[in-house]
């Protein structure tokens, strides 16, 4: 792979592996992951649980740091790519600050970086998550689903291009789950950002991404990666045909794969 | 708001007769020493009993309508700048109760702070905090009047020192669990933007920490006040409603006693409520859920 190669890539892992000493001895979290993000992708990280998909998350995120190969995000280390502000990152939960209205939530990074503009940024921001008419309500007075899409416009608040995503819809039923899976794909084909996003339910990944990384525990690892070809503006539909069916029977056996590793 | 009120009204008004109901009883077997004599005088006879019992002039233990009618008097019928005004001991004992509750209060959120910025000072601070609050008030308070006495300091500073050593632990314990309530992931999408400690502390720790705050902020003001009364005590101070009750025992007015007793309660709660009611405010302000 030549250099101009790597310069292209949003996130580059090399024979990355991330070690938790605990008091009952080493947990290998993640073992020699090799990882290309490159530019506009919307990549999944899909498996079960302690398959090490959030902690490979968080390491991009330099929120862990790894143990051993390299990892270069915008091609400089996690911690600087962090300290530059490379990133925008949604959690699990929408960790909203409950004393803040939702203008304010989504204001708060554009506070603590000293970005003006902030009317103008927090609108544009809400307006893409469909949210406009919210600003002053606080967040106990929204659904779930609501909250979650306030905590996508703030991290997309100062115009990070890279996008990364825990899980952000885990907690919520599937008929809303599917609306904003809908919707995040329109903001990704709008934006053109870079999006990470971790999940471990199969239609998810396969609907959203154009590369599905497929994930094995004891010691998290990559068991394969799967290239999709839908259109960028695509609707649930594509859930029906032959193709989305293979992908999801792929990814199904690659996690089956990884799991009699482990028997 | 209106309903809150009904809804305790009832309970705290049965609770009051109740008590009113008992002390009155009381009042006949405890004072039957000094009244014995008086009663018999006066020709013995149940009313008699009643009528000497509740109305005696320096009384083990006074009616509550003896108490109130001292008040009333010592509020009222005296003007407040007056040394034999309640209202002039109330006040001497207020300001020096606030003034040890502001030091207190940034002496308690400034060790807090310290605390949870630093391991270091977490592992030597805390036994130290911990250690002030096992010795008793009542041996350290004449040591501290005295000591600050002899180097020129009378009156309302060390009063006020003394109301702060009670009052900053619980502020100091309360913040400490207050800075180190928000959850991981508040902290991490902090880190995520690469905000300083400053920020963290400002948009994130203090605000989360405001429900315990005001908890601690509501022991520590009436905390504060028994500081206070108790750096009367030892000083002979002219002022404040230790003084009242320490003149008041030294001439067997109990009677004055209880009525300053009855006159610290009254400002504790109203203190306590106060803060209650800016707690109230805040919460609107940060728009908790009503």
């Amino acid at each position: 792979m030549g250099s101009f190669d790597v310069a292209q890539a949003v996130i580059e892992a090399k024979d990355l592996g991330l070690t938790f000493q605990t008091a009952d001895g080493p947990v290998f979290a993640l073992s020699k992951v090799d990882l290309t993000v490159e530019d506009g992708d919307f990549v999944s990280f899909i498996g079960p649980s302690g398959c090490g998909k959030t902690t490979l998350l968080r390491a991009i995120a330099d929120l862990e740091k790894f143990t051993e190969g390299t990892l270069t995000v915008n091609s400089m280390m996690p911690e600087q790519a962090r300290l530059a502000r490379s990133y925008g990152y949604v959690f699990q939960a929408p960790a909203l600050y409950p004393w803040r209205t939702v203008e304010a939530n989504v204001g708060l990074p554009l506070e603590i970086m000293g970005i003006g503009d902030a009317a103008s940024r927090i609108q544009r921001n809400l307006d893409l998550v469909n949210l406009s008419g919210f600003e002053k309500k606080f967040p106990w007075q929204l659904s779930g689903g609501m909250q979650q899409r306030v905590s996508i416009a703030r991290a997309l608040a100062f115009d990070p291009k890279l996008l990364l995503m825990d899980e952000p819809f885990g907690a919520l039923d599937e008929i809303v789950r599917d609306k904003l899976n809908q919707q995040l794909l329109e903001l990704w084909d709008r934006t053109k950002k870079t999006v990470v996003f971790v999940t471990h339910s199969i239609p998810e990944a396969v609907f959203l991404s154009t590369k599905i990384v497929v994930m094995s525990p004891r010691p998290g690892r990559i068991i394969d990666v799967i290239k999709t070809n839908f259109p960028r503006q695509r609707t649930l539909d594509i859930r029906e045909t032959p193709e989305f069916l293979k992908i999801a029977q792929r990814v199904r056996e690659g996690l089956k794969a990884g799991h009699a590793y482990e028997d | 708001m209106l309903m809150r009120t009904e809804r305790h009204i009832l309970p705290v008004l049965t609770i009051c007769a109740a008590i009113l109901v008992m002390w009155y009883v009381a009042c006949i077997p405890m004072n039957a020493v000094v009244a014995e004599t008086k009663i018999a005088a006066a020709g013995g006879g149940f009313s008699n009993v009643l009528a000497v019992s509740w109305g005696l002039d320096r009384p083990v233990i006074p009616a509550p309508h003896q108490v109130l009618t001292e008040i009333w008097n010592s509020v009222f019928l005296i003007a407040p700048w007056k040394v034999k005004s309640l209202v002039f001991h109330i006040w001497v004992t207020l300001t020096s109760t606030m003034l040890g509750f502001v030091m207190g209060t940034i002496l308690g959120i400034g060790l807090a702070v310290a605390i949870i910025h630093s391991t270091l000072l977490n592992k030597s601070l805390m036994p130290w905090i911990i250690a002030s609050q096992t010795i008793p008030i009542l041996a350290i308070a004449p040591m501290i009047i005295g000591v600050l006495g002899s180097v020129g300091f009378t009156g309302l500073i060390p009063k006020s020192l003394i109301s702060m050593y009670l009052c900053f632990f619980p502020i100091a314990i309360g913040m400490v669990k207050g800075l180190t309530s928000p959850d991981p992931m508040q902290l991490d999408l902090m880190r995520t933007y690469n905000a300083s400690a400053s920020q963290i502390l400002w948009k994130l720790r203090f605000p989360a920490a405001m429900p315990f705050l005001f908890t601690s902020l509501k022991v520590a003001i009436a905390i504060a006040l028994t500081g206070a009364i108790v750096g009367e005590l030892p000083t002979g101070a002219q002022g404040g409603l230790g003084a009242r009750m320490l003149a008041g025992s030294y001439y067997g007015q109990t009677i004055q006693i209880w009525a300053a007793l009855v006159a610290a309660s009254f400002v504790a709660a109203s203190l306590v409520y106060a803060i209650g009611g800016m707690e109230r405010l805040v919460n609107v302000r940060m728009g908790a859920r009503p």
